[in-house]
């Protein structure tokens, strides 16, 4: 249900009990718009062979991103797998600096270290930027370890996809996070398909949100697509692990648009089915259509508003393709923290 | 100095790292309430309670990786396995995910943290818990390896590598658990990196490391009988390596016997005699002999478990041919 809220005597929008103001949907919004044109962007970019090696983009996944980050506490912990730009920039990353990654410069995120798959930003509490399917599992369930052993208080979101969701790593950490009650939120991204292999061909049970069952892991699933049913119900599973009631697990029914990476042939799915999804259930074009039935933006706003964030993605590239590449010295940097000077091999040094 | 055992002297290491720093835990299986499968952790439940002495499900992979968290997270965990023959099942923790973490984040996250348990063969338990992995780890960049050959530096070593704020592999062997031995009592550190002459001698050098250390020492002893006078050099950090008191020794030598308890190829002994080559090769007035593990999985029958592992007359034998006196 969306009405315009009239109680708080205050522009916005309340969906099912929860209200979200004219600023907020506005801020959730060019979220949303900002991540899909930076996609698009680095899509280009690839094309031109500006970026290298694996590249996987989130158009269609925004919601997910946002709503998420809406959701959360900065303090929170925050990793997912390989694809990963859009959580990164939802969670506040400089833009030009996850750009510069993409294009292997020096001012990366990572210092050109890791490219698109390893984004990392210590500050903003998100830890990577994992490539190993479902590696970054155990280790979320990691700092909801540390979380509770400090007593701080802080959730790991733990993101992966209905493919990593298959690997033995998550159910070991869905036992260990329930028998010790750490403050985890497992959330799975479906977009339906592991590579090119849909989750009907790979999943014997498809409702993810029941791979907890046997862990006493409750799970629920979110329409993916609409951001706001994202930052509410996210929202209830923050609560749940912060109180100490133990882990859970949030299935977010999303799609990408694009291909796994940047080298998917498509052959595993019909153009028909991606129409469908990109016209009949795209975030950014759902949530616009709300604002404007309850009057909070017209359609010239947003498309004013696309025009910026065209331009801003343009001269955010542009800054990040003035950077240098990394110099040939940061080869050697941050392998080992106490580097032992007089033993083999030798700290920045061949043979 | 008190007489202890190789595993009290690991468990005073713990308990005394545990008590200078909150944020040391140890983690695995059997550690707390079973009190060690192997009985290093005896009595650190009682000490340390629930909250930093933490039993885990069979499931090497998930509580490495969660070590691997914790330690990003701030915390300074010690991950017990059982054995080093379970931790494959981590590997892709150990590899991927601790090992590059600081090099993939620019700098933005450590992974300060202890992987320890019993490494290389135990007794009679043949092919799958019986093998000695530290030349996979050896070589892999973001790693430390460290394999203590006796009570002393079992806990100096430990100590050491629990402060040490990058990623360990620390490796015990089963058979040196209950050895005896002087330990230096109250906080004790080995510093990382820093290799230790066993025994010095002047006509050959024999560098051996964990459990082989022992059979040097007994091999140098019967080479003593013989007249060959053998120094015996324990590396204890694998990785990185102190070559340059093997380099020093073998100047004095100008031989060496390399001894491992590992498959012979692409083992220890191959990066060390190759070391030896590249840095060392005036000095040597014959070629590196390599004493390992024959090229075959662990049999439990006792006379091949015995034939399969190097033993002290396969050392003196070799050192004899390497000194010309086979």
């Amino acid at each position: 249900m969306t009405t315009k809220n009239q109680e708080e005597n205050q522009a916005g929008i309340t969906q099912e009990g929860r209200f979200y103001s004219a600023e907020r949907l506005h801020a959730m919004h060019d979220m949303m718009l900002y991540i899909r044109r930076f996609e698009e962007k680095a899509g280009q970019m690839y094309g031109l062979k500006k970026i290298g090696g694996f590249c996987h983009l989130c158009n269609g996944q925004e919601a997910v991103c946002v709503g998420m980050e809406e959701a959360s506490e900065p303090a929170d912990y925050m990793m997912t797998s390989y694809r990963d730009h859009g959580h990164i920039i939802a969670r506040g990353s400089d833009p030009t600096a996850i750009m510069a990654e993409l294009l292997g410069r020096a001012g990366g995120v990572v210092g050109g270290k890791g490219g698109s798959m390893h984004m990392f930003d210590k500050e903003k509490n998100f830890a990577g930027g994992n490539g190993i399917v479902g590696e970054q599992v155990p280790i979320g369930t990691g700092f909801a370890f540390a979380s509770k052993y400090n007593d701080d208080k802080r959730v790991s979101i733990t993101i992966m996809g209905d493919g990593g969701v298959n690997q033995g790593a998550v159910y070991e950490s869905f036992n260990m996070a329930a028998l010790w009650k750490l403050p985890v939120v497992f959330v799975i991204e479906n977009n339906q398909y592991a590579m090119g292999t849909s989750l009907s061909r790979a999943s014997a049970e498809t409702h993810l949100y029941k791979r907890g069952i046997s862990f006493k892991v409750p799970g629920i699933q979110v329409d993916g697509m609409d951001v706001l049913e994202v930052e509410r119900k996210m929202a209830e599973a923050l609560e749940h692990a912060r109180l100490g009631k133990g882990p859970m697990i949030v299935e977010m029914m999303t799609y990408r648009y694009r291909g796994h990476s940047m080298s998917d042939p498509a052959t595993y799915r019909t153009r028909d089915e991606v129409d469908e999804w990109r016209s009949g259930r795209d975030p950014i074009v759902r949530l616009q259509k709300q604002m404007i039935e309850a009057g909070l933006a017209t359609e010239a706003d947003f498309k004013q508003k696309d025009k910026d964030i065209k331009k801003e993605v343009v001269a955010v590239a542009k800054a990040a393709e003035a950077q240098p590449e990394p110099d040939l010295s940061a080869l050697w940097d941050d392998i080992i923290t106490d580097e032992i000077p007089n033993a083999y091999p030798y700290p920045r040094q061949v043979g | 100095m008190a007489k202890i055992t190789y595993r009290e002297a690991l468990n005073q290491a713990m308990c005394q790292e545990m008590e200078r720093d909150e944020r040391v835990f140890l983690m695995g299986e059997e550690v707390a309430e079973y009190n060690g499968a192997y009985k290093v952790s005896q009595g650190m439940l009682d000490k340390f309670g629930p909250r930093r002495v933490i039993d885990t499900p069979i499931t090497e992979l998930g509580f490495a990786g969660l070590g691997v968290g914790a330690a990003m997270a701030g915390l300074r965990p010690v991950i017990e396995f059982m054995t080093w023959n379970f931790a494959i099942l981590a590997a892709d923790q150990i590899v991927n995910a601790a090992a590059k973490m600081k090099y993939m984040t620019g700098g933005q996250y450590d992974c300060p943290m202890v992987f320890r348990g019993a490494g290389g063969a135990a007794a009679r338990v043949s092919s799958q818990h019986s093998q000695a992995f530290e030349n996979w780890y050896a070589n892999i960049p973001g790693l430390k390896v460290v394999m203590p050959s006796n009570p002393a530096d079992a806990k100096g070593l430990l100590a050491a590598s629990i402060r040490d704020n990058d990623t360990v592999i620390f490796i015990e062997n089963e058979m040196n658990y209950g050895d005896i031995g002087e330990v230096p009592e109250g906080d004790y550190i080995i510093p990382l990196g820093k290799a230790d002459i066993k025994r010095v001698g002047k006509d050959i050098t024999l560098i051996a490391h964990s459990r082989m250390t022992g059979y040097a020492l007994l091999a140098a002893d019967e080479l003593a009988k013989q007249g060959i006078d053998a120094e015996v050099i324990d590396p204890r950090t694998i990785r990185p390596l102190d070559e340059a008191t093997i380099l020093t020794s073998v100047a004095k030598t100008n031989r060496a016997v390399v001894i491992e308890e590992g498959w012979r190829f692409a083992g220890i002994g191959a990066e060390i005699s190759a070391r030896i080559m590249e840095k060392g090769f005036d000095d040597l007035d014959a070629p590196v002999a390599r004493v390992t593990g024959k090229d075959v999985p662990m049999p439990y029958a006792a006379n091949l478990e015995n034939y399969a592992l190097p033993s002290v007359a396969e050392i003196v034998e070799a050192a004899r041919v390497v000194c010309n006196r086979a």
